[in-house]
């Protein structure tokens, strides 16, 4: 998994039937990665700080449903501690 | 498998459930000089490793998943042992 900060959300109105009604959210991955595009889990907004789950795992999130991702938000980070 | 520092945890209230109860370390990727390589990883913790220890890190599904007991879950990483020494010939 990574860090990143939601940055946006990208709007596509033709797309696999699955991925009806999941949002799609732009992600920077932090500290100053490329922006990827993840399916939402865990009803994340733009501004917030969140970790991705990458691959194939990253569908599990939805299981039963077989949602095409290779990117999912699957926690929403309230803080971070560090020594 | 890597070998990488705990530099941090994250604390997240919402989240998957599989991802509950368990410790979520940030992870630096290490060479073989502990010298950082690479991004910051985010893990589970299957062997309650803590801040400035160096461990041994899975990157891949199956083993992440099962290290932590969870399968079909959406892990990809977790840490799966301390390391004590790396001897190098």
């Amino acid at each position: 998994m990574y860090l990143g900060k939601v940055i946006g959300r990208v709007i596509a109105t033709v797309k696999n039937d699955v991925l009806e009604g999941k949002k799609l959210l732009l992600i920077r991955r932090l500290p100053s990665g490329p922006a990827v595009v993840a399916v939402d889990a865990v009803g994340a907004g733009a501004g917030e700080t969140v970790y991705v789950c990458r691959g194939r795992e990253a569908s599990f999130a939805f299981k039963p449903e077989e949602v095409p991702t290779e990117a999912t938000v699957v926690a929403i980070v309230d803080y971070i501690e560090r020594e | 498998m890597i070998i990488a520092r705990v530099i941090g945890s994250v604390v997240a209230s919402q989240k998957q459930a599989s991802h509950e109860g368990k410790k979520i370390l940030l992870l630096q990727p290490l060479d073989l000089d502990d010298q950082p390589l690479g991004d910051v990883v985010v893990a589970l913790d299957a062997v309650d490793a803590g801040v400035g220890d160096r461990v041994l890190a899975v990157q891949e599904g199956f083993s992440a998943m099962t290290s932590v007991g969870h399968t079909d879950s959406p892990i990809d990483a977790a840490v799966i042992g301390v390391v004590d020494l790396v001897e190098i010939e």
